[in-house]
């Protein structure tokens, strides 16, 4: 596979990971639990769209044909998003967003830590201002798992309930195809499989403070990678897209 | 965002001639009046009562904007909505921060906005259907908040004057932002200009129902005045703004819905239309086209979020109880 189009791919990927996620924190804003998350998710939020724009704008130069941020984020079809599919999971209640949040974030530092020496120099670039950003999400997310793990019976019940619910779209985080075989052998990503045992790791340190036990009999789920998304997708993007779908072509 | 020009304070108060005296004296001296300074009881809870709108108003604010979010048209656009409802959310706290200096907190707060006992601005009962009601909440309601705020950087309460320092700055980038959405619609295609149009229709006889009733009607401006809480009269503040955004919107090519506004030559201001004042008391006291699901969609987070703040509770005492354990 040529290096531009492993490039492009990875580059896609991880940029629609970032708007997805950023879309689903964004949906709490004005709606949160307590004030002070009605400003963190938002910060969260902005970080997410922030490194989204990033990437979509060097997936752009690199592909070359005259498609800018924007016409890459909304002008595409649902099959195009190669985002996690846990990522695109609705917020269900607070417990199921911060530990969505968590899954990826712990994922995402490894990633990051890794892609700062990226054979591709803007990647790497993109990565030590991500890296910056995320150990917040990782701190504040992981506070509030063990506070809610270990904090009244309802609390625990939910969170147990989010683990259940989300543990089984976390083996797509390390997946291999074609792309990710390329992009690895290229050095412009680190190995995903050689990131799991960390990542195993940070989210067994949290999940002991908060009393709560890491799956390990569970199907796993899968497909956002490839384009196949759950119901769940085809409603966001109708949100996400409804601006650039309505009145094609013109400046905002 | 912005708070109204006041809605039912009760400036009344009990104390001596001399206590009164001696604290007009401090107040007229331009002395800021700190939490734990002596104040009138009435001062007290004027400013409680304002502050507290304020606050609210912050709150359900972001209610109307966020809406917009998910759906903004470009991730330029969408960053800067989220950064901006972010920044009403910390106003919203600073606010509540500085009520609780006159002891009242937040939980108190917030169930006097859920129970619809509190008040908070009549604007956020209106309806944002289009992208462009995004641009005019932006120029027209922060532009009007910015005029109400200004003088309250000098408002005699330390606390109050201090925080609106910060969110003033906050809120002049807002309206830049929002005009400049407007601005684009309106060099845009004939549909956009439509949009812009329609938007600022339905935008500004609210915008200017925001700085409250006539003065001749406001029972409680002039208390307040004296007392250096407000610095101008309702009237006065709205004239400001209308002189300051009818250049605006003709440099753009929109038109204000007002037949009635023509300049002024000799009174160096425009004159303006007759206000619909039961339109506002009607959405004032809660018949507004927006006033029960905004407070529906309050209530909704708190009552859903009542299980976190619950835990986060337990969880602190579990902990408290381990570090005492340990001791």
């Amino acid at each position: 596979m040529a290096h531009d189009k492993v490039l492009f791919e990875i580059l896609i990927r991880l940029a629609d990971d970032h708007l997805v996620l950023g879309h689903r924190l964004s949906e709490w804003c004005g709606h949160a639990p307590m004030l002070e998350e009605d400003l963190s998710m938002p910060n969260m939020a902005l970080d997410l769209i922030g490194q989204a724009r990033s990437l979509y704008a060097y997936a752009g130069e690199i592909e070359n044909r005259g498609r800018d941020e924007d016409a890459i984020a909304y002008l595409r079809t649902e099959p195009e998003y190669k985002n996690l599919l846990l990522v695109e999971k609705p917020n269900e209640d607070f417990a199921h967003t911060m530990l969505r949040q968590f899954y990826f974030a712990v994922f995402m530092e490894e990633f990051w830590k890794e892609a700062i020496s990226s054979s591709d120099n803007t990647l790497a670039g993109i990565a030590g201002k991500a890296m910056k950003e995320i150990a917040y999400h990782i701190r504040h997310c992981g506070e509030w798992i063990i506070r809610l793990g270990d904090g009244t019976e309802e609390s625990s019940r939910r969170m147990r309930a989010a683990v259940e619910v989300l543990h089984p779209y976390t083996d797509e985080m390390f997946d291999h195809d074609d792309v990710v075989a390329a992009a690895v052998s290229a050095e412009i990503i680190p190995d995903p499989l050689l990131l799991r045992p960390r990542w195993e790791q940070g989210v067994q340190t949290v999940f002991k403070a908060a009393k709560i036990t890491m799956p390990n009999d569970y199907w796993a789920l899968r497909g956002g990678r490839a384009g196949q998304h759950g119901e769940e997708m085809g409603f966001l993007l109708a949100d996400l897209q409804y601006m650039q779908r309505t009145y094609p072509g013109m400046t905002w | 965002m912005y708070s109204q020009g006041l809605i039912g304070a009760d400036g009344k108060t009990a104390e001596d001639e001399a206590f009164i005296a001696r604290f007009q004296k401090r107040i007229d001296a331009e002395e800021k009046i700190e939490p734990n300074d002596p104040m009138p009881e009435g001062y007290r809870k004027t400013l409680v009562r304002q502050i507290g709108q304020h606050a609210h108003s912050e709150i359900v604010g972001m209610l109307p904007e966020g809406n917009w979010i998910t759906r903004a048209p470009t991730l330029r656009r969408k960053a800067a909505l989220l950064a901006k409802v972010q920044d009403e959310g910390g106003h919203g706290l600073y606010l509540y921060s500085a009520a609780e200096t006159l002891g009242v907190s937040r939980e108190q707060m917030t169930e006097e906005l859920l129970s619809g006992k509190a008040k908070y601005s009549s604007i956020f009962n209106y309806p944002t259907p289009t992208w462009a009601d995004i641009g005019m909440i932006g120029w027209l309601v922060d532009g009007a908040a910015i005029m109400n705020q200004i003088p309250l950087c000098r408002c005699s309460y330390g606390p109050y004057s201090r925080a609106m320092i910060r969110v003033c700055k906050e809120e002049s980038f807002h309206q830049r932002q929002g005009y400049e959405i407007v601005m684009t619609l309106a060099q845009g295609t004939p549909e956009q200009r439509r949009m812009a149009q329609e938007s600022l229709d339905r935008w500004w006889w609210p915008s200017l129902m925001m700085f409250g009733p006539h003065d001749g009607d406001s029972v409680n401006s002039d208390q307040s005045m004296k007392w250096k809480i407000k610095r101008f009269t309702n009237d006065e503040l709205r004239q400001k703004f209308v002189d300051a955004t009818v250049p605006q919107a003709e440099r753009i090519g929109l038109k204000m819905p007002d037949p009635d506004l023509k300049w002024n030559e000799e009174k160096q201001g425009y004159d303006f239309g007759p206000i619909n004042w039961d339109e506002f008391w009607k959405v004032v006291k809660g018949g507004g086209p927006m006033n029960r699901e905004r407070i529906a969609a309050r209530r909704k987070a708190w009552e859903d979020g009542a299980w976190v703040r619950e835990a986060a509770l337990a969880h602190a005492e579990k902990r408290k109880m381990a570090r005492l354990a340990a001791e």
